[in-house]
């Protein structure tokens, strides 16, 4: 038995069911990620695993209990959740936020003993956020809301923590900040997480599992090697306009159509400039010649409408330099990059040269 | 580091209601003493020494200013609470239940109730009351059906505001079958006044509205969590629907208790919550609570005494006076609202 699972789940709204068969497992201390494209039902699930939706069908049971079967304070020393709603207290401190989440701890009329205050203090320091106690919540950024949420969650003690979109509203230092403090609070507190995340790349590296959602029943669950494998991004979110690099865990804009017109000469990351500029420029482009392993090869794969690829650790073939010249002539133009050559890709440094005596070599 | 109180322990919360109290002691002497006949303080000691009397002193004292101070002071308290719980249930401090048409809903259930009943049941206080309740919580039911339609708070006010108009023209409407008796009754109590109030209507209001503003208080602890949203309260606990529904039921009580025995009083629900919050520097609803029922009371006695003073013989209605402050404060609420982005 994991520490928590779903059962035969189906999620929905007024009895109708968006998703089915929803069979998960997490241990403690995991990190479960929802990815999928807006509208798919993450939220749903989400809504459900935290008991603010009833389930259509099956069971969410956190260390072998129903939730269901659990009374409201019962669940609210278990869980906790961020959500997507924005609050706007009104003249309330940061520290009066996060004490909100000693609400299943506190007597009828909500004392605050000093055990209720330490555990305050130490959910604030947890994320960092001690500095900002006195703070009114409505005067800070966005970056320091999501941590005072996040410390009011904790307030609460959980074992589990439900996050919608928790990302959602912030730059890419407090999205890394934010992602970095839940593995953190996984590793060391062995705080159990699961959330939703937009960022397809983010997700596959703060989580242990992925749960890919599309379509009626949950397309693929698993580590995210296995989910991005067996559910590509471009498919996940009906990526057209561009591709997903799952190594690199970026995202390209589409590639220029047509016969290549210019011939870049790249290698070591040095390529990859230039074909951002072709990209941009709606020019289609061959590049060359490049090593399966360099980072160029990654990116070119994605932009370019001809690759010439040599195997890793091997000097480049006379086939394939022949083969580059070729398609380097047929281009008209080349860009020499300016790699830098070494002894396995001296033949990089021919075409150079052989495109300066053309004079189609462009400064 | 700058230290900025706002529990029960930090000294904020003891200052201002210290000073609330005190300010709605010396409104309560001046009440008494003040009037087309002046009592000095040496003749009211000694008047409450000696008990009351059939002096025409005494007649003041006890059966006019006596009463009229307690209910102006226990019904501005509860239309404080009244608003200060309605503005926790849609989370919005510009509701009340005179902009959202709610103390409209009283006045015209009571107006019905003075003109077609007025031979069939006994109109006391308590009945009035009943009648002011029935009105309130049609209103609000009302109310409650768009607010589900219109997430715009903006929107919900005009909404409330239009309410408002149907049920006055409603009232009026009905006045043309009233009896000439019956207008004169109507007129005088939909005006808004706490004059003319006996121990009758102190004790009615003080066994309605202190029970209520005391559960109200009950309910600080999910009001403050539900002041982060309906998921978030939900996940921390709290029982959302009944939660509700006790918020509802116990605000529109207050206004109608208000209504019923002094006429609409408009303003006091929004403005002296706001106020409340800003000298408190808090929004807690453990402190916001008994803090904003004894601005309430000041704010109601210290109204009453300019309605009744300052054109004398000739009385202002309590709400003509309480609209020439509140108004303003709402205002003033709404512009630095808007300027701060919320």
């Amino acid at each position: 038995m994991s520490f928590f699972e779903t059962s035969g789940l189906a999620v929905g709204y007024n009895g109708k069911t968006l998703i089915r068969d929803i069979d998960l497992a997490l241990e403690r201390g995991g990190i479960l990620t929802l990815i999928g494209p807006n509208g798919s039902g993450k939220s749903t699930i989400l809504k459900t695993i935290a008991r603010q939706l009833a389930a259509i069908r099956g069971v969410v049971a956190v260390e072998g209990r129903d939730i269901a079967a659990m009374s409201a304070k019962e669940l609210a020393r278990r869980q906790a959740v961020v959500l997507t709603d924005r609050i706007r207290p009104e003249l309330a401190t940061a520290r009066e936020i996060v004490s909100l989440g000693r609400y299943p701890y506190t007597n009828a009329v909500g004392r605050m003993t000093p055990e209720d205050r330490r555990i305050v203090a130490r959910s604030l320091e947890l994320v960092n956020a001690a500095d900002l106690a006195q703070r009114d919540y409505m005067t800070l950024s966005d970056g320091q809301k999501q941590r005072v949420i996040l410390a009011r969650a904790l307030a609460q003690q959980p074992d589990l923590l439900v996050l919608d979109e928790p990302t959602a509203y912030l730059d890419v230092k407090h999205k890394a900040e934010l992602l970095s403090l839940l593995r953190e609070l996984a590793e060391n507190e062995g705080l159990t997480v699961i959330m939703s995340l937009h960022e397809i790349d983010l997700a596959a590296k703060a989580s242990d599992l992925l749960l890919c959602v599309k379509g009626e029943t949950a397309a693929a669950f698993g580590p995210p090697e296995q989910v991005l494998r067996e559910c590509p991004a471009e498919a996940l979110f009906g990526l057209e306009k561009g591709s997903y690099n799952a190594a690199l865990g970026s995202i390209e804009l589409e590639k220029p159509v047509g016969e290549p017109q210019v011939f870049v000469i790249g290698g070591a990351g040095a390529g990859i400039p230039v074909y951002r500029r072709l990209q941009r420029g709606r020019v289609p482009f061959a590049a060359g010649i490049l090593f399966e392993n360099d980072v160029d090869a990654y990116v070119a794969g994605s932009l370019a409408s001809k690759l010439i690829l040599s195997p890793a650790f091997e000097p480049v073939t006379e086939e394939l330099f022949t083969e580059a010249r070729g398609v380097m002539l047929a281009c008209g133009s080349v860009i020499d990059a300016g790699a830098p050559r070494g002894t396995l890709n001296e033949a990089n440094a021919r075409l150079a040269l052989l495109a300066a005596e053309r004079g189609i070599l462009n400064e | 580091m700058e230290k900025r109180g706002s529990g029960f322990g930090s000294g904020r919360f003891w200052a201002v209601t210290g000073l609330l109290f005190a300010a709605l002691l010396s409104a309560l002497v001046i009440n008494l003493a003040v009037g087309t006949v002046r009592l000095s303080l040496s003749e009211i000691a000694a008047l409450i020494k000696n008990g009351a009397d059939a002096s025409t002193q005494s007649m003041i004292l006890f059966n006019v200013r006596m009463p009229r101070m307690l209910l102006a002071a226990i019904l501005g308290g509860a239309l404080a609470v009244s608003g200060f719980l309605l503005q926790s249930f849609f989370r919005n401090p510009i509701a009340g239940p005179f902009v959202l048409g709610i103390s409209s809903g009283a006045k015209m259930i009571v107006g019905l109730t003075m003109i077609f009943l007025s031979g069939v049941v006994a109109l006391d206080p308590a009945a009035l009351v009943a009648a002011a309740f029935l009105g309130s919580l049609l209103i609000t039911a009302l109310v409650l059906l768009f607010s589900q339609k219109v997430q715009n708070m903006e929107l919900l006010l005009v909404v409330g505001i239009m309410v408002g108009y149907i049920c006055s023209a409603v009232t009026d409407a009905a006045i043309a079958f009233a009896s000439e008796q019956d207008i004169v009754n109507l007129k005088y109590w939909s005006m808004g006044t706490f004059s003319g109030k006996g121990w009758d209507q102190v004790v009615t209001a003080a066994a309605v509205c202190l029970p209520a503003v005391l559960l109200s208080w009950l309910l600080s602890k999910p009001m403050g969590a539900y002041a982060l949203g309906e998921g978030y309260a939900k996940s921390m606990g709290v029982a959302v629907k009944p939660f509700r529904l006790a918020l509802i039921l116990l605000s529109s009580l207050l206004s109608a208790c208000v209504t019923a025995l002094a006429g609409p009083v408009s303003f006091v629900g929004i403005a002296v919550p706001h106020i409340t919050r800003r000298l408190l520097k808090s929004s807690r609803p453990a402190l916001v609570i008994p803090a904003a029922f004894l601005a309430g009371a000041v704010f109601c006695v210290f109204s009453d005494l300019i309605a009744r003073t300052v054109f004398a013989p000739t009385e202002l209605n309590i709400g003509t006076v309480t609209s020439v402050f509140g108004a303003p404060v709402v205002i003033w609420m709404m512009i630095d609202r808007r300027r701060r982005g919320a």
